[in-house]
Order: C-alpha cells, then sequence, then structure tokens
C-alpha cells in the first residue's frame, strides 16, 4: 500500500467530542478546551519532569499526543523548557539523585506556575516509599498544586487532571 | 554464528575444568535446584579474577551479570556467565574485612558498571578495575556508606538537600575546535532522566560519556524484608515499559527457590502478557524512531496500533500495562473464550495493518536515508559489550533466550529470533519489526493451545531461610535476570535484578561515534534503554 493510499484508509480517528460515542472523553475535552480558551488564552503549556519514575507514567503522557486524544487540539502543549512552562507535570518518587535538578527546574519555571504530582510515587511515594535514596512524594521538595493518582494513571484520568487544574 | 551449535547442555565443562586445573583453581561444584538452569560452582577467593577471568575469556563465555550479598562476615560475590546457552554462576566469598577483589573487567568489558555499583552500595573494591570513578553513587550518601550493606538503615542518613553531582570527572579532550556538550539530566522530552556528555568537533561526536544513576531509588534495599506478593508488586515497577518481564523474573526466580510448579494455563498466560508486551513497545518505538527523524506519519500510524493495542489490555485484563499480572505462583488474571476470540481477530487486524505499513517504511527514500548506515555497532563490539536482545540480533549475535535457553512455555513453541547483520538503526528497525510478526505467531499458537484446566495460581509454600532462585528469560529488550535469596519467615533477603538495559546502555557510547550531535535522538531511541532499569 502507499503512504497516502494509507493515509485516506485510516482517515481521521482523533476522537470528536460530538461523534464519539464516549461521552465521558466527550464531554471532558470540550471542557477543556473552553477552560483552557478561557484562562489561559487558549494555550497551557506543560513541561514534563521525571525525578525517579519507572517510565510508566511517561508512557500514559506521550500517549496523549496519539491520535486518539491528541491533547494540543485543546490547547495544551508540551515544552522542551521550563522557562515555556505553566505547569510542571512530575512523576515518581523524588529520588534524592535527582533533587537538586527538580528545585532548580522549578526555580526555572517563572510564576504564576503550577505543579501537578502524576501516578502514585509522585503522590504519596507509591511502591518506593521514602529511603536512603528516595525522597518520596513530590510534595516532599516542592509544593504541589494538585495530584493525579494511578500506577500509571490512565490518558483519560491525566485529561481529567488537567481540566481540574485548569478550571482551579 | 554460534546459533546452531545450541542446546549443547554443558559439554564444554570438561574443557573449562581442565584448563583450570593447569592453573591451580578448582570448580567445586554446588548442587542448587533453585538455580537451574544455571548450575553453580565455588571458587577460593584468591582464584577470582585474573587466572579465571582469562581462561572462561579464552573459551569465548558472555558476561552475564554480577552481584554481592552481604553474609555475617564476608561477602559472597556471583558472576554469572554464559555459553551455547548454558549458564554457570561462579561464586567467591568475600572476607569482610578486606572486602577486596580481583575485578572481570579487563577481560569482560560488561562487568564494568556491575562491579562499579557493588563498589558503590557494597563497598567491594576491585583494585584493578580500570575505571575507578564511582558509578551508581553520586551524593546522597557518602564515600563511607554502603547501602546495601545488611547494617545500613533503609532510610540512610540523607541531608535536607541531597547536593548535585556536578563534579564527576569527565573525560577531557583538547584541540582545535573541540568542545562539550553537557545534555541532562532533564532532556528536552518526556523522558526520563540521565547526563550525557558529548566532546564533538563541528557536528561530529568525538566521545559520549553517559552518567546514569540520577533515578536510583534503592529497589535493592527495598526489597528486603518483603514477602513474595510485596516482591512481585516491586519488580513489576523495576522499569513500566518491562512490566510483564521483571514480574515474571523475580516469580520465576522465587518459585524456583521455593519449589513451586506453576500451573500450565498460567504459564500461558504469562507468555501472552509478555508477548503482548514486547509488541506494544516495538510499535510504540518504531514509530518513535521514525519520529525523531520527522516523519510523522509513522508515528501517527504507529502510535494509533499501540494505542489499540493497549485499549485491549485495559478492557481485557484491567490494566494497560498489565503491571501486577504475574503473581507468585501463577498468575493474577484469567480469560474466558470470548477473550480469545476478541484476541484473535485483534491479532488478524494488527498483522494486517503492518503488512500495509511495512512497504510505506521501505520503499521511502528519504526515511531510509536516514536511518540506513546511522548509529553503527559492529558484531565485534555488540559482542564484547555482551549485548542482549534487538541490539545484538541487529549487530549479527543472534542469541533469544525463548529459543536458546528455553523456559515454559517456550520450550514447547520453538520460537523464531530475527536477526540481522547491518548493525545500524534501520538494522535495528527491521529486527524489532519482524519481531512483531514473531510474538504475532506466537500469541496465535499460544491460544490455539491454551490449557483447559481453570486453575491459575499454585499454592505458595515458605521456603527454608537461605533458599535461593533464578529467573533468567527474554523480555521485549532482551535477556532479563534475577536472582532472589530468601531469609526467615518468607521474606526476601536479596532481590538482584540485572536489566538488559546495563548490557545495553554501553553500546550507545560506542556506536555513536562519527555520527552528528542532531542524530543521538535517534541513535538512542533505536537503543532504547531503560534509565530506571539500570539506576535501580
Amino acid at each position: 500500500m502507499s503512504l497516502f493510499g494509507k493515509i485516506f484508509k485510516t482517515g481521521i480517528i482523533t476522537e470528536r467530542f460530538d461523534a464519539y460515542s464516549d461521552a465521558e472523553m466527550n464531554q471532558v475535552g470540550a471542557e477543556l478546551r473552553r477552560v483552557v480558551d478561557r484562562r489561559f488564552s487558549g494555550n497551557l503549556v506543560i513541561r514534563q519532569v521525571d525525578p525517579g519514575s519507572c517510565n510508566g507514567c511517561e508512557l500514559e503522557i506521550n500517549a496523549l499526543g496519539n491520535g486518539f486524544y491528541d491533547i494540543e487540539r485543546y490547547g495544551i502543549s508540551f515544552a522542551a523548557s521550563p522557562r515555556h512552562a505553566d505547569v510542571l507535570l512530575v512523576t515518581g518518587p523524588v529520588a534524592r539523585h535527582m533533587q537538586a535538578a527538580l528545585l532548580a527546574t522549578y526555580e526555572a519555571t517563572p510564576d504564576p506556575k503550577w505543579v501537578v504530582a502524576v501516578g502514585d510515587c509522585a503522590v504519596n511515594a507509591g511502591e518506593f516509599g521514602q529511603t536512603y535514596a528516595s525522597c518520596g512524594a513530590v510534595e516532599q521538595v516542592i509544593p504541589v498544586d494538585l495530584v493525579i493518582p494511578g500506577c500509571p494513571p490512565t490518558p483519560l484520568s491525566l485529561m481529567k487532571g488537567l481540566l481540574k487544574l485548569a478550571g482551579q | 554464528m554460534e546459533n546452531t551449535t545450541l542446546r549443547s547442555r554443558f559439554q564444554w565443562l570438561p574443557e573449562l575444568q581442565t584448563s583450570l586445573v593447569y592453573r591451580d583453581i578448582s570448580l567445586k561444584e554446588i548442587i542448587n535446584d533453585g538455580l537451574q538452569p544455571a548450575r553453580l560452582f565455588e571458587v577460593a577467593h584468591q582464584h577470582w579474577g585474573a587466572d579465571l577471568a582469562h581462561e572462561v575469556k579464552q573459551m569465548n563465555f558472555r558476561f552475564v551479570a554480577l552481584w554481592v550479598e552481604d553474609g555475617e562476615d564476608s561477602f559472597t560475590l556471583t558472576a554469572c556467565l554464559e555459553k551455547q546457552a548454558d549458564y554457570i554462576l561462579l561464586r567467591c566469598f568475600v572476607p569482610g574485612e578486606i572486602a577486596e577483589a580481583p575485578s572481570f573487567t579487563p577481560y569482560f568489558p560488561a562487568a564494568d558498571r556491575m562491579e562499579r555499583h557493588a563498589t558503590d552500595l557494597f563497598g567491594i573494591r576491585f583494585p584493578d578495575h580500570p575505571d575507578p570513578r564511582r558509578w551508581t553513587r553520586h551524593q546522597a550518601w557518602s564515600e563511607r556508606q554502603f547501602p546495601l550493606r545488611k547494617n545500613f538503615p533503609v532510610s540512610g542518613t540523607p541531608l535536607p538537600l541531597t547536593p548535585p553531582d556536578h563534579n564527576y570527572p569527565f573525560i577531557g579532550a583538547q584541540g582545535n575546535g573541540v568542545y562539550e556538550i553537557p545534555v541532562g539530566p532533564v532532556h528536552a522530552g518526556t523522558i526520563e532522566p540521565g547526563h550525557f556528555r558529548f566532546l564533538a568537533v563541528g557536528e561530529t561526536v568525538l566521545n559520549l560519556e553517559e552518567h546514569l544513576g540520577y533515578v536510583h531509588k534503592g529497589i535493592e534495599k527495598i526489597a528486603e524484608g518483603r514477602d513474595p506478593q510485596g516482591l512481585a508488586r516491586l519488580a513489576g515497577r523495576v522499569s513500566g515499559d518491562a512490566t510483564v518481564a521483571h514480574a515474571w523474573a523475580a516469580c520465576m526466580a522465587m518459585e524456583n527457590a521455593a519449589g513451586i510448579t506453576v500451573p500450565a494455563r498460567a504459564v500461558f498466560l504469562r507468555a501472552i502478557f509478555a508477548e503482548r508486551e514486547r509488541i506494544a513497545n516495538h510499535l510504540g518505538d518504531i514509530g518513535g524512531i521514525c519520529n525523531d527523524v520527522g516523519f510523522a506519519f509513522a508515528n501517527y500510524q504507529f502510535s494509533r496500533l499501540r494505542e489499540i493495542w493497549q485499549r485491549d489490555n485495559y478492557a481485557w485484563f484491567g490494566h494497560r500495562f498489565l503491571m501486577d499480572a504475574v503473581v507468585p505462583g501463577g498468575v493474577a488474571k484469567n480469560i474466558d473464550e470470548k477473550i480469545v476470540d476478541a484476541m484473535r481477530s485483534a491479532l488478524l487486524r494488527l498483522r494486517g495493518e503492518l503488512d500495509e505499513l511495512r512497504p510505506i517504511l521501505e520503499n521511502n527514500g528519504s526515511l531510509q536515508d536516514r536511518l540506513v548506515t546511522a548509529g553503527y555497532l559492529s558484531q565485534e563490539l555488540a559482542q564484547a559489550f555482551a549485548c542482549v536482545g534487538y541490539m545484538a540480533r541487529a549487530s549479527g549475535v543472534d542469541y533469544d533466550v525463548r529459543r536458546d535457553a528455553p523456559y515454559p512455555p517456550y520450550d514447547a513453541f520453538p520460537t523464531k529470533a530475527v536477526c540481522s547483520a547491518d548493525g545500524d538503526v534501520a538494522a535495528r528497525l527491521h529486527v524489532r519489526y519482524e519481531d512483531i510478526y514473531a510474538a504475532l505467531d506466537l500469541l496465535e499458537r499460544l491460544l490455539a493451545s491454551l490449557p483447559r484446566q481453570r486453575e491459575i495460581l499454585a499454592a505458595w509454600h515458605v521456603p527454608p531461610a537461605g533458599a535461593e532462585g533464578i529467573g533468567i528469560l527474554e523480555s521485549w529488550r532482551g535477556e532479563l535476570l534475577c536472582h532472589v535469596r530468601f531469609g526467615e519467615n518468607n521474606r526476601i533477603a536479596r532481590y538482584y535484578p540485572r536489566d538488559p538495559s546495563v548490557l545495553n546502555w554501553p553500546s550507545l557510547e560506542k556506536l555513536i561515534h562519527n555520527n552528528i550531535v542532531p542524530d543521538f535522538p535517534l541513535c538512542n531511541k533505536s537503543v532504547n534503554a531503560s534509565y530506571s532499569g539500570q539506576d535501580l
């Protein structure tokens, strides 16, 4: 099959708020768009930081970019630099070896800023707890505005969490 | 290549013993059923290192793993080596006062980071080690503290703020136009943290050094004192993308130690979970590799296929990654006929999609132009660094635990291992693409002969204190080894997982030579080693 053939055959898979049968995602998406438009001038920028996760949360955050969720259509985008970010999305317990780097990233993020702890480890230290090598939950190191529990949280619960944050 | 000579079942053992006799080294075999399929040999402390390493090197063994245990008044050093798909464990006891042993690294570069890890966490010194720099230790504990010693408290003695590790002595270079590029630990994308130090001239990479250990969270330490279920949960979080493989390896080791036979249906389900994990990761990474050279079409298509695959996982097993599906004694999730049918049609659909996408990728000149010859790893280097999984197979080192040292249920299902001699990013992509087809075949065969008994969990019985077991299997990244020792009352005394990434990370430092700095993300993605799995 040719490249263009495959594109046409696949069609648009992005789940539309009105057409998609999953009422929940429909509602969350539409709401997210509205809130981001109103409170963030149409663009909410996230810097993701992993100071100790097992990489499970990263996979689900990455999934937000796939065609089904296509989170950019709600006005939410990921930045490479904390200086461009409104929100830090932090995963994992904070490994002590990443403590300084997480603090530096937090300091580099301009005000006003919000910190979201993503996943059970970030919320309450999860399986790893507080040890010689782990500071435990994110709030032990930087102030947290919102938590999204789950191991790892699904893309839909990530969307719901962001909606909650944007609506605060 | 050695793949045709497998199934030797230790035919080389007399030769090894004879050659060691000439050096006055005797191997004393200790019979231990929990360590099967490996055989355990004790070696006197003074013979560890040079002479022993020299002989096993001469006989072309592959270095698999090295780990330490803290005994009452001595340390136990165990090295695992493989030849023709047979594994041996060499073990010696190092008196605690001295805590010094000769190094394997001058003979086996693959031992480098494992020995430095042992130094940082146990305080065992390897005086003839060619690279005395710290590895896992940054600044969270001092040079004189050794977290994995039994007398070190799990909570440690942390400072309010752990200082950044900014004085690591990287290799330097001087010359006209040579410059350094420090990258990380916080990277620009949604990925794990680590530090890379490039030396470059113009755009060309002269040298790359990895500085990892940033996500060290003390997994080996917090495993101690857990019960088997607790260890399986922890193992499932050593590296989230390989949760099934790590949980399976830990359970396999614990079951071997306790002498427990897993019900046949549970064994099949474990393999189904592991193959589903393999396919999900390959799908995501193939899209990711293409995305790193700006071919968004492939990223769109493969991330779509991965999402569908994971939604099926969620619908059938309640978790998108199958976390906590493998438990000691069996599995936590069963499937009924309806799911079997649904999974079968999903396999057919995915196969159809892959058939359509393959020629598009293969015939795309601008994509191939970026992938072919990029990140070349020769067979010699892949062997020298003891690479495993698709890294090894894409460089012509044809080894797959499922096929060559098969464990149930793979012993009943001859597995195709895909190999290529090209050694570049294109070869790694090709090997992984074909690996999906092989996994689809396997899944079809596993579903067709799924045992009918409903039992999926064997009763647990407590192993005697000191019992140890080993688990060796093929994760989606390659060979994964796990060692477990029980203490009193069903509690874990020592857990050591060796993620495939430990062996594959060093090859990234080599395959990047003479590539351009902007191609680093591409090369890195084609290796896709786990940070968490290596840092522990």
